[in-house]
């Protein structure tokens, strides 16, 4: 079938397979390798992207369903003139990522929650992600950088 | 001012928030057009005689490239070792998520569906699911074998272990469980050909070994291999070199004479990627009512999977470090090693340490608890004192410096130690719903114990920026910014002109990569010696380029440049000697071989609160010393901790790999498999502590794998701390919900 799927604010038409993933369709037909496919059961939340300003998975999402929406990747996150979003500040300024694998949709998750929720609590961060699987960081840097991002980026006063 | 030891944000950073890192599946690389699809057929069942493969419906599938199998592999020689491990099945198959065939498509999706084609027929064979099956011999994975053992072996007084004079004496048989690594990026490999080089980009923690592995297993000069580790999404141990999936699918490559890429789901990740831990350990533990430890033994039994990747190695490095940080007067440990119809085992964070620790650490609560003594005093009673450095343990392995009891009083004043029992008391007066346990380890481990040494190669150019090549391997521990930060603290060139490279053949043909916390130790130090030669080259040409004496120069390192002592007039940049040097003219190489392992220690307090009417363990707080000598980078290494910590406690409360009686996966999903949450974590509560080692000129040890040794007992302990008053002395890992409201039970009936 025909799609035509606005990325990045970038439309993307194409003939696709009607089983294709929005996760593969942002990889393969748009081109954009930020967002990552960490699993096969809609678990880990590598591959988080936003639909309509929504964080949804995009790995559970048929590029189908996608027609005529709008997604927003971690390419497209920082501002036309390149400044970074406040998410990206945060991870940056409190080392929320190492190998850098769940990053994308970790923070792609987190501008969803910080939309619904922009003053958390560690609480409600932690809630907020229990979607997004990290392996690297132990979720410590990650939770302070959305909680930093929240300050708009600004890192908190105390020492580590 | 130096920059090491200081809070430096690492400089990986901008491309992956930006535009995302370049993994093995992000590459998009024109050799790489038109490659096939790699789809391995994985064996559905765990124990079975293969009676035959047909791939005819698979073959005339649209997109099919083609189908391998066993036939088209050569023959394994006449007196190949029996338990020696094939690339694809061949007769028969020995775990679930074995390898099978290959299927390569023109697309991804067309794979899956030709694999599902793919027709083998099996005679079921009675599995061997875990380590008591296989002791018993009852059936055998290898034809030819008499036994399923495929290695024992001692340390220290082994079997003969002395426990006469001990007033008390503590048995158990306790589980370390299996545990599946899970980096979230699963394995990946792409191959392409130019000429008759292939170039293979391998989700790796060690191009170099992958390039040797590689070139054995499928036949081709090593020379005529060139492997690149893109960005690698994490390791954990289980990415060293490259296994026998990857491998099968470079054979692939080699053999069809095709472009090839492939990157397998979690499903088969969680089946086909090593597992690790998988010890059933008994310990032993004796010694007088005053809390004085005499005799210590361990007795492991390593469950293996269904081939000996590493499982033998970690059960060696398990009984070399059973003795923990103790002084024990008698201490000896014994292993065997077992195949079983399981998913092989080899390295993840820790590798046969964490399972000492574990095993140790729970001993001494085991012990305290029998006399009635506070852990926290059995293990100040018992700890190696600090003037007995450099220690050799009955066990054999000599630890370089340590502050063990130090390191645990540092620990319980940061948490209020006094204050927490007080609350627990309390607690258990008055009879509360959610009791408090706390529960902590005081541990030792080994780290660069492979003794391979590390390379390096630092070259100046003419613009005077620096590049680095660098035999360590990253995914994740940011080695760029603190390679970086080595070079400029050593020659003054500003971090943002210094480029590391890594995970290449052909920029660094020589090299060992990362694992067992060997980077900075080894890697860092090849780095920090190679700039040293360099800089003594910079120092004879800035002398002719001055006409001074070369006695009379110093390099300002705030600014970069070399002068005549006291006269900055004279001052010349890096790019001015490195231009007079000519192409190549300021560059050196080194190799740094540490003369023995190192020893990182720590303590950690777990506070965990228990629901006594669901068994749910909560870890409330973690307190943590984690002392790895010399610290370059402060973020760096607490990042390290962070997450090292994370896995510990996914140990002990909630990750494991599970088999049924036919050897069938349970946990082959990450909805099966309990991958740790931000929800079931608390933020850490890190204390900092830096004893130098005088192994190395850094006065480095390793840091990636400390947390997670310390973090599984401490928790554990913990867990079972909490609800101790009412009767129960031991709950299995992982202590889920169940376990542990099952144990409160069967506590409360026997009372």
């Amino acid at each position: 079938m025909k799609v035509a799927i606005s990325v990045n604010g970038r439309q993307v038409e194409a003939e696709v397979e009607d089983r294709l993933l929005l996760a593969h369709f942002v990889r393969e037909v748009a081109g954009l390798t930020a967002t990552n496919i960490g699993c096969d059961t809609t678990s880990c939340g590598a591959c988080t992207v936003l639909l309509d300003g929504q964080s949804v998975k995009s790995c559970t999402v048929l590029a189908a369903q996608a027609d005529g929406h709008e997604v927003t990747t971690c390419e497209g996150l920082a501002g036309a003139d390149g400044r970074w979003h406040a998410v990206q500040q945060g991870f940056h300024a409190e080392h929320g990522l190492q190998c850098g694998f769940c990053t994308p949709g970790m923070m792609m998750a987190a501008v969803s929650l910080l939309a619904e929720n922009p003053d958390p609590t560690e609480e409600e961060v932690r809630t907020g992600l229990e979607g997004n699987i990290c392996r690297c960081t132990g979720y410590h840097n990650i939770v302070r950088a959305v909680l930093a991002a929240a300050r708009d980026g600004q890192p908190a006063q105390e020492a580590s | 001012m130096s920059i090491m030891g200081t809070r430096v944000l690492r400089t990986e950073d901008p491309r992956l928030i930006t535009q995302g890192g370049v993994y093995t599946d992000d590459l998009r690389l024109p050799e790489l057009t038109g490659a096939a699809y790699v789809t391995i057929v994985r064996s559905p069942v765990a124990h079975a005689l293969i009676t035959g493969i047909d791939t005819s419906a698979a073959t005339e599938m649209p997109g099919v490239v083609a189908v391998l199998t066993s036939a088209d592999l050569p023959a394994p020689p006449e007196d190949a070792d029996p338990t020696a491990e094939p690339l694809l099945a061949a007769d028969r198959v020995r775990y679930v998520g074995e390898p099978v065939a290959l299927v390569l498509t023109e697309s991804r999706y067309q794979g899956e569906d030709a694999a599902e084609l793919v027709s083998a027929d099996y005679d079921l064979l009675p599995a061997v699911p875990g380590v008591e099956e296989a002791l018993t011999g009852e059936t055998l994975l290898f034809p030819g074998t008499e036994n399923n053992i495929l290695g024992t072996g001692t340390a220290g007084e082994g079997d003969e272990t002395r426990f006469d004079g001990c007033e008390v004496v503590v048995e158990r048989t306790v589980v370390n469980q299996r545990l599946a690594p899970v980096p979230l990026e699963p394995r990946a490999m792409a191959a392409a050909w130019t000429g008759d080089r292939l170039t293979i980009w391998s989700s790796t923690q060690n191009a170099q070994l992958a390039r040797g592995a590689i070139a054995g297993a499928v036949g081709l000069d090593p020379a005529l291999i060139r492997v690149i580790a893109p960005d690698v999404g994490g390791g954990f141990g289980a990415k060293v070199a490259v296994d026998r999936d990857a491998i099968a699918v470079a054979w692939a490559a080699k053999h069809t004479r095709h472009a090839v890429r492939w990157i397998e789901s979690r499903s088969e990740n969680l089946v086909g990627m090593v597992h690790g831990r998988g010890q059933r350990q008994t310990y032993r533990i004796g010694g007088t009512r005053d809390g004085r430890v005499l005799a210590y033994h361990l007795d492991v039994v390593q469950d293996c999977g269904a081939f000996n990747r590493l499982g033998v190695f970690l059960a060696q490095l398990t009984v070399l470090m059973a003795a923990g940080v103790y002084d024990f007067a008698h201490a000896g440990a014994s292993f065997r090693a077992v195949a079983t119809n399981c998913t092989p085992i080899a390295a993840y964070r820790g590798a046969g340490r964490p399972e000492a620790a574990a095993a140790i650490e729970r001993a001494i609560d085991d012990f305290a608890a029998e006399i009635g003594m506070d852990p926290a005093e059995v293990r100040r009673i018992n700890v190696v004192p600090p003037d007995k450095f450099p220690f050799t343990t009955a066990t054999g392995a000599t630890y370089d410096t340590g502050e063990y009891a130090a390191g645990l009083d540092r620990v319980l004043t940061v948490a209020g130690y006094a204050e927490l029992r007080a609350e627990q008391a309390r607690r258990r007066e008055r009879g509360a719903t959610v009791q408090l346990g706390l529960g902590m380890s005081v541990y030792v481990e080994i780290t660069a114990g492979d003794m391979a040494g590390e390379t390096a190669r630092v070259v100046v150019d003419d613009s005077g920026a620096a590049t680095v090549f660098t035999g360590s391997s990253a995914h994740g521990q940011g080695h760029h910014t603190a390679w970086a930060m080595l070079v400029q603290d050593e020659l003054g060139i500003p971090m943002d002109s210094i480029t590391i490279v890594h995970g290449d053949t052909d920029a660094i043909p020589e090299a060992i990569g990362t694992f067992g916390s060997r980077s900075l130790q080894l890697g860092g130090t090849a780095v920090v010696q190679a700039a040293g030669v360099v800089k003594e080259q910079a120092r004879r040409l800035a002398a002719e380029m001055i006409e001074a004496a070369e006695a009379d120069l110093e390099l300002d390192t705030v600014r970069g440049t070399w002068q005549v002592r006291g006269d900055p007039a004279s001052a010349l940049g890096w790019g001015q000697i490195a231009e007079r040097a000519g192409p190549d003219g300021l560059a050196a190489d080194a190799r740094f071989n540490a003369s023995a392992p190192t020893f990182p220690f720590g303590a950690h307090l777990a506070v965990v609160e228990v629901d006594t009417e669901t068994g749910k363990a909560t870890l409330v707080r973690h307190v943590t010393v984690d002392d790895a000598g010399r610290i370059l980078n402060p973020v760096l290494a607490e990042g390290q901790r962070h997450g090292g910590i994370a896995q510990g406690v996914a140990q002990a409360l909630l990750e494991e790999v599970r088999y049924d009686a036919d050897g069938n996966p349970l946990t082959s999903t990450l909805i099966d498999y309990a991958a740790i949450t931000a929800t079931e974590l608390p933020s850490f509560e890190l204390v900092a502590s830096e004893t130098p080692t005088p192994i190395n000129p850094l006065g480095a040890k390793g840091i990636g794998e400390a947390g997670t040794i310390g973090s599984t007992p401490a928790v554990l302990n913990a867990v079972i701390d909490a609800v101790s008053h009412l009767g129960v002395r031991h709950i299995d890992m992982p202590a889920t919900p169940e376990k542990v409201w099952a144990a409160i039970n069967e506590a409360r009936a026997g009372r």
